[in-house]
């Protein structure tokens, strides 16, 4: 029932918004994100952390299909609600300075993201599973569509094919799945488990391509990163937030639950293909970042390096690993949630986004400084943030998996300190030029949104285990299950 | 059996209604008429009864059709009223209009070739008269005349196909040449099986399948707009109904003979006017290819199993749904012009919103994006495909439908990205009302696709 209210409550609320006047969407908008959030602190307070998947629903809906409307919270989907719930309120009233036309549409589209969003990450039916994935697809499709920036209609349009082919695949390796379930079939999550480790290693390695490259897209992981620079630059910024604090957590949920635990014969083969792909990945998006001369292109593709670690570690088949990537994937949350809005202040005060352009702001902006400081610390993994928890349990299991890749990915660490201190350097110290000279400090609703991220890195930073618990055991069920198959081919 | 009754009164009492003052009442009327005609369908399901020596059958199949035959006309006078609107044309117009719907039920309904024959030739008499109805325009009258010309054409095959078919089983009916086949599994004499091509080939003009589709996207940019809806919705619905009425009833005992033929059909069906109408800039044009396609994945589906005819079914009625929210959209975005080009679309969001979003939905549905009605139509005969081995076919479509999804989003991106110096649109409040309802199906069908499905499983 509380999954129920959970996914739907968003969607109800967004078609509220359309009921009332045009003016009021912002904050009821708010209010129904905060409710979401209330909904979700609930559920963890009565989340049993060793019991499983938790608050079943499982509903007939198409039987003609085999599909049935089945969902479930276990640890690894409660984190990544918690963090949908969190950081969608925060991105409500990120955009509450700004006046973006039709805010009803935008407001709505927004919610309904959410829904779809908390969809995927509680679905236990394949089908379901990959409706909520692309029904997430078309709102932040619009929303980059319709306020995004110049050229939008091409590039938003090559991110929508690009991510919906990547689908299809998936959706074949699925149907494929389907038709191997013993009986009347069925895409239950179980029986397509089942379905999975019993098909041949061929069959398997196909299935693991189709489903791989779907996420990928996502994520995304080198080779299939190329739609996102752009459409991350070009999408207001409350789309960039969505796609990159949470919606690229679709991308790696989905290597967690729908392929490692499907075909393991198949993660077995290709896995150290995959870890090293995103090890390249890794290396390769720093390498760019280093260069660039926009601030929102930089954390872009930032966040494909910060995204192939985790990528890596999940591959790698180790708990710490999985669990580094768990922690990982919500300190990355809230981070580049706070990148991109410190990008849009400066943006909005100084009217330009390139580094060469800005410079100085640190004497006229103390406290942002101070702000973006802590978040920059927090994405070059310095201890007690929580940045430095997850890639420091990442790039262990890296090591324990092959020593050369780990050596490897620590480099990014190196990598990461280097453009983003470069940043900061161009950005906030140096001289103060006609842009930045009367540059005004955060604001009170800037503060508001701000300071709980800052807060949470430092939190999660000096006491992760509280959320490490709440995954512990689902990500411990879940490489125990596998294990059988991945220690043969070891 | 009542249903067509009914509509073939309707259709009498639209031509009687010049006299006296009834045209004021006609449309009230039919629509009243139409909606008589569904319920009498709905009241007789499950009973199958035989009329006319067996001449007409009214299954479940046929009562389906019969249905969706009705709503579709229904929901089309809907958009269709300016259409009607005005003094000298109200009543030929709706009586053809209805005749063409009585033509269209017998092609569901029929089980003897010549009332097959008779439901296509009223079909079409009223179709070829509908195109041109735009007296003044060049282009409707080409069209008329084009889509006389290449539809006379194609029953000439099928007239010659049905003659050797009686030649070689000495019976129209449908059910007697289905037990002359299963009586000589020795096989029958050779002008049978091209008999059975020629009306392979005459059916495949009707519902324009690659390469018997060239009539199409002429006839459809040519017609006005609101008969172009007609033509791609209800018309494409009784010329599919018929096709795999005798397809999956009769001539499945001989499918080796056209079943390659076919697939080689349905493939070029499924590639050329997906690619074709990447390259249109005239929307009516563009549509006209996607309807093409769209007859590619209702022939996968057959292709894949003739006789589980539900998923056809299910398809037509999300295809149905979705044109003619895109027709609707079309007709009140083209105003007075002639040729209705992507540029029309520019800014329309701004404008007027509801137009926007629904043919945005509609188009999402025609491309097959999920959870709305074309997904599932598409996924199910994706899914009926895999399931008896067709995959390869299956990846054949699939980048077929993505090529879809690239000129969909032509228009798409046109509304909300482009700008206009175009004046706004204002809706009366049924118009609006017509497309709450077009959305609403939309996803209905898509969220409850077994409400349809189940009807095809008892």
């Amino acid at each position: 029932m509380l999954t129920l209210l959970l996914i739907f409550f968003p969607l109800v609320a967004a078609l509220l918004l359309f009921v009332f006047k045009p003016q009021s969407a912002k904050s009821i908008a708010l209010t129904a994100a905060l409710l979401e959030l209330v909904i979700s602190l609930v559920v963890v307070v009565e989340f049993n952390k060793t019991g499983g998947p938790q608050f079943e629903v499982n509903i007939p809906w198409i039987t003609s299909l085999g599909l049935n409307f089945s969902a479930a919270i276990d640890g690894i989907s409660l984190l990544l609600v918690l963090l949908t719930t969190v950081l969608v309120p925060l991105i409500i009233l990120s955009s509450f300075s700004k006046t973006y036309d039709k805010p009803s549409t935008f407001y709505g589209l927004i919610l309904t993201m959410q829904m779809a969003l908390i969809g995927v990450f509680v679905a236990r039916d394949g089908l379901l599973f990959y409706l909520f994935w692309e029904v997430a697809l078309i709102p932040i499709y619009f929303i980059c569509l319709i306020w995004g920036g110049e050229d939008r209609g091409r590039i938003t349009f090559k991110f929508f094919v690009y991510t919906l082919a990547g689908s299809l695949f998936m959706l074949v390796g699925l149907v494929y799945l389907y038709f191997q379930t013993p009986g009347t079939h069925t895409f239950d999550i179980q029986a397509l488990y089942d379905a999975g480790r019993s098909l041949s290693s061929t069959e398997q390695s196909l299935i693991f391509w189709a489903l791989f490259v779907a996420f990928a897209i996502k994520m995304p992981v080198f080779p299939f990163h190329t739609w996102q620079p752009d459409t991350y630059t070009v999408s207001p910024v409350q789309g960039t937030m969505l796609l990159s604090g949470i919606m690229l957590k679709m991308g790696i949920y989905g290597v967690i639950r729908w392929l490692i635990p499907v075909v393991p014969g198949g993660v077995a083969e290709w896995g150290l293909t995959a870890v090293i792909i995103s090890v390249i990945g890794i290396i390769y998006a720093s390498c760019i970042a280093i260069v660039q001369k926009d601030f929102k292109r930089l954390i872009a593709y930032s966040s494909i390096a910060h995204v192939g670690l985790i990528s890596a570690g999940i591959f790698t088949l180790d708990a710490v690993g999985v669990q580094g990537a768990m922690i990982q994937m919500l300190s990355h949350g809230i981070i580049v949630f706070a990148l991109f809005y410190i990008i849009e202040i400066i943006f909005d005060r100084t009217k330009t986004r390139a580094l060469s352009e800005l410079g100085g702001i640190r004497n006229a902006a103390p406290i942002l400084t101070t702000v973006f400081v802590i978040t920059m610390l927090g994405s070059v993994a310095l201890p007690f943030t929580s940045g430095f928890v997850g890639e420091f349990l990442l790039i262990n299991s890296l090591f324990q998996y092959k020593p050369a890749l780990g050596a490897i990915a620590g480099v990014t660490i190196i990598l990461g300190a280097v453009y983003m201190l470069r940043t900061f350097q161009k950005s906030m110290s140096g001289e103060a030029n006609s842009r930045t000279a009367s540059f005004i400090d955060l604001t009170g609703q800037e503060k508001l949104v701000l300071y709980p991220v800052v807060l949470l890195i430092i939190i999660i930073g000096i006491y992760p285990a509280p959320l490490l618990e709440i995954s512990e055991s689902a990500v411990n069920t879940l490489l125990q299950s596998i294990s059988a198959v991945t220690a043969s081919a070891n | 059996m009542n249903a067509l009754f009914v509509i073939t009164g309707l259709g009498i009492v639209s031509l009687l209604a010049e006299f006296g003052n009834l045209k004021r009442w006609l449309t009230a009327f039919v629509l009243v008429g139409l909606t008589a005609a569904v319920i009498l369908a709905a009241l007789d399901w499950n009973t199958t009864q035989r009329y006319f020596s067996d001449m007409l059958v009214f299954d479940n199949q046929a009562l389906a059709f019969t249905a969706l035959i009705s709503i579709s006309t229904i929901l089309w006078f809907w958009l269709s009223v300016d259409y009607f609107a005005t003094q000298t044309h109200r009543t030929d117009r709706t009586s053809l209009v209805i005749f063409a719907v009585v033509g269209s039920v017998i092609m569901a309904s029929f089980n003897n070739m010549a009332m097959l024959f008779l439901g296509i030739e009223i079909l079409s008499m009223s179709l070829y008269v509908l195109a041109g109805s735009r007296k003044d325009s060049l282009s409707s009258t080409e069209a008329a005349f084009k889509y006389f010309l290449m539809g006379s054409f194609a029953t000439g095959f099928l007239l010659f196909g049905i003659a050797l078919i009686y030649g070689a089983t000495g019976s129209f009916h449908i059910h007697t040449i289905a037990q002359t086949i299963a009586a000589n599994p020795a096989g029958l004499p050779t002008f049978f099986y091209a008999g059975v091509l020629l009306m392979l080939i005459g059916l495949a003009f009707k519902i324009s399948a690659v390469p018997f589709h060239f009539w199409a996207p002429d006839v459809y940019s040519g017609s006005p707009t609101t008969v172009t809806a007609f033509m791609s919705t209800v018309v494409k619905v009784a010329a599919i109904g018929a096709f795999i009425r005798i397809f999956s009833s009769c001539f499945v005992a001989v499918e080796s003979t056209w079943s390659l033929v076919l697939q080689v059909i349905m493939i070029l069906t499924l590639v050329i006017p997906n690619i074709t109408a990447v390259y249109q800039n005239n929307v009516k044009r563009m549509l006209a290819y996607s309807s093409v396609g769209h007859v590619g994945y209702i022939l996968l589906a057959f292709v894949s199993s003739p006789t589980e005819t539900g998923t056809i079914f299910y398809y037509l009625t999300t295809y149905s749904v979705s044109s003619l929210a895109a027709f609707s959209v079309l007709h009140l975005v083209e105003g007075n012009s002639e040729e209705i080009t992507v540029d029309y679309f520019n800014g329309l969001f701004k404008k007027n919103s509801w137009l926007a979003v629904t043919i945005t939905i509609a188009l999402l549905s025609l491309a097959g994006i999920p959870p709305l009605a074309g997904f599932f139509g598409k996924y199910m005969v994706f899914a009926q495909a895999i399931n008896h081995g067709y995959t390869s076919l299956v990846i054949v479509a699939v980048i077929t439908s993505l090529i879809g999804v690239y000129y969909y989003f032509r228009i798409i991106i046109a509304m909300y990205f482009n700008e206009s110096s175009a004046p706004s649109i204002t809706l009366t409040a049924s118009q609006k009302m017509l497309l709450f309802v077009l959305i609403a199906l939309t996803f209905a069908l898509g969220l409850f696709p077994d409400v349809i499905m189940t009807l095809f499983r008892a």
